[in-house]
């Protein structure tokens, strides 16, 4: 890998999120609590999410451990989070997907706001299920949430 | 031996030439070892995970191919004659290698992990039933739990574990009120794979004979280091990979008694195992080949057997004592790191692996600055999950060292330390 990959990996933003997590702590009240872990590497995080009556999110947390990429994702997540739908989450964490797989587009996406400093790790293959864990469990939260508000599954 | 003592600082940095000119002799015979990474020179310190390859073993496996190759066993025809030479010829080497007697004793596995799994499979379908003790410890990797944790529930077996110091050796002195008239097995690795610690296997065996139990020793990490010599560790079972010392992927070696073999059921069933084959039942073959069914991978057995010759003309004491110098260095240097904690016992008591943890940075950034430097070493938790449990840590970074590492190797390692500290503060 070179320099330049390097220092765009390891932006001032994502080591302050790295360092002072936005967002970190248990959430009392919350709708829905989610642990995901990378059995691979030890990295895991609980995501937990208040929703309105309208499924938007009216806080976001996460407690966790694990490396920069993981704890800053998911910090930079919960922030974005706030506000927002289900749906609008659910789109969030597609368009994410994208740019880790290297779209341009994706990354030139506003709607991303400080997620885009994670750009760079599209250009490291194995850290790029590091990024991804919070949007995991994001993902994990709203199937759950919906699935019980189809009320429990049957015939 | 003259009177005069050198200074010990001449003697050290003697001690640290000869090292690396061993290691750049060594290199040369490792072509994976000739490239750049990151625009600088590999620098290969990964080889608890897996070992690079030399010309030899390479070129092994080639002419195998390239002259050789046919089913072994049973072939009428001249390939088939040189392949089942080619294939029992790397068995006498790997039984020379780890000083078994008999050839028949070493059963051709996947690997290590295989190795155990047929002992935890096949042994325990004869020999561990309800109520019985199986002894492991919080120092083995994964592949020397899980086998046993599936045998275990099976026969309704009961597990206890061996713990571990502060510095990562077996709590020894607790082994005799774990041994009780139910203990049937004791599984422990020769060297652990996280922390480098090399376990006494000798002292191990006479308790667990003592006590009526079998030893089996997981030498994953310990055949590509130690000098092997079944019958002095006093063990009843010795597991190894090629591929973590010189050889290929995807073969290995048990090492067991033969009367052990010769009482145990067949792992799996197919061609090559069997004497007879009748409607309702068979009959097995003769052991090693008892354990062995379907077309072996020969080309692997040859690679592991040109691998053994390999590390045999290197030779052992020139081996460890190269190791011995470039860990102690390692150890030194990087203990000298400010902000590192540093993982397993004193030099003396380990093989060539480091284990490590930044204050203010996650073991998985730290190999990945490493590794854009050139430097690669491992992050996570080594498949040694009870270990971390054991440090309350859930990964480490591990530089692990071979016979082609030198201290310049672990110069270019504190280097990147001090990127990783530019970086993360």
């Amino acid at each position: 890998m070179t320099e330049i990959a390097l220092s765009s990996l390891y932006q001032q933003l994502i080591l302050e999120h790295y360092r002072k997590p936005r967002n970190k702590g248990v959430l009392p009240g919350a709708t829905v609590e989610v642990h995901m872990a990378n059995p691979v590497c030890g990295d895991e995080i609980r995501l937990h999410l208040q929703l309105d009556g309208e499924e938007r999110v009216q806080a976001a947390t996460f407690i966790g451990q694990g490396c920069s990429i993981s704890q800053a994702s998911v910090s930079m997540m919960t922030v974005r989070l706030k506000g927002k739908t289900l749906d609008e989450a659910l789109a969030l964490a597609a368009r994410f997907t994208e740019m880790m797989h290297g779209s341009r587009e994706a990354a030139r996406d506003r709607k991303l706001g400080e997620l885009r400093a994670l750009q760079g790790v599209s250009k490291f293959p194995v850290r790029i299920k590091c990024a991804l864990l919070g949007f995991d469990a994001l993902q994990e939260a709203a199937k759950r949430v919906r699935s019980q508000a189809d009320g429990p599954a049957g015939g | 031996m003259n009177g005069s003592a050198a200074p010990a600082g001449a003697r050290a940095s003697d001690r640290r030439s000869r090292a690396n000119a061993f290691a750049a002799r060594a290199r040369r015979d490792f072509p994976a070892l000739q490239q750049e990474v990151g625009g600088k020179p590999l620098v290969y310190l990964d080889n608890a995970a897996s070992t690079q390859k030399p010309d030899a073993v390479i070129e092994a496996i080639a002419h195998y191919y390239r002259n050789d190759h046919a089913n072994v066993h049973r072939g009428m025809h001249e390939l088939a004659r040189r392949a089942t030479e080619a294939y029992e010829g790397a068995r006498r080497k790997v039984a020379r290698f780890l000083g078994a007697a008999d050839p028949a004793e070493v059963v051709w596995t996947r690997g290590t992990t295989e190795a155990i799994n047929l002992v935890a499979s096949a042994w325990s379908h004869t020999f561990l039933g309800e109520g019985d003790e199986i002894v492991l410890s919080t120092q083995e990797h994964h592949s020397n739990l899980v086998p046993w944790q599936l045998a275990a529930a099976r026969a309704g077996a009961r597990l206890r574990y061996l713990e571990l110091d502060d510095e990562g050796r077996l709590r020894l002195d607790r082994l005799p009120e774990l041994l009780s008239p139910r203990t049937r097995m004791v599984a422990l690795s020769h060297v652990s794979n996280a922390l480098g610690t090399v376990n006494p296997v000798a002292e191990i065996a006479e308790q667990v004979h003592a006590a009526g139990a079998l030893l089996l020793v997981d030498g994953a990490q310990g055949a590509p280091h130690l000098p092997i010599d079944v019958a002095a560790l006093g063990c009843d079972f010795y597991a190894a990979s090629g591929h973590k010392m010189c050889g290929p992927t995807g073969i290995g070696a048990l090492w067991a008694r033969r009367e052990l073999l010769e009482q145990m059921e067949p792992y799996q069933g197919g061609g090559e195992m069997i004497s007879v084959v009748e409607r309702d039942y068979s009959t097995w073959a003769d052991v090693p080949h008892k354990f062995e069914a379907g077309t072996p991978n020969v080309a692997g057995a040859v690679g592991m057997g040109a691998a053994a010759d390999y590390l045999t003309g290197i030779g052992h004491a020139a081996l460890a004592e190269h190791e011995r110098t470039v860990l102690e260095y390692a150890l030194d240097r990087l203990a000298a790191v400010d902000g590192i904690r540093l993982f397993g016992p004193p030099a003396d008591e380990r093989c060539g692996v480091v284990s490590f943890l930044l204050d203010r940075a996650h073991a998985h950034d730290v190999a990945t600055i490493l590794d854009a430097d050139g430097v690669a070493v491992r992050a996570g938790h080594h498949c040694a999950q009870l270990v971390m449990k054991h440090f309350g840590v859930p990964a480490t970074s591990r530089a692990s060292f071979y016979l082609y590492n030198d201290t310049e190797d672990v110069d270019r390692l504190v280097e990147g330390l001090d990127r990783v500290k530019a970086i993360f503060g």
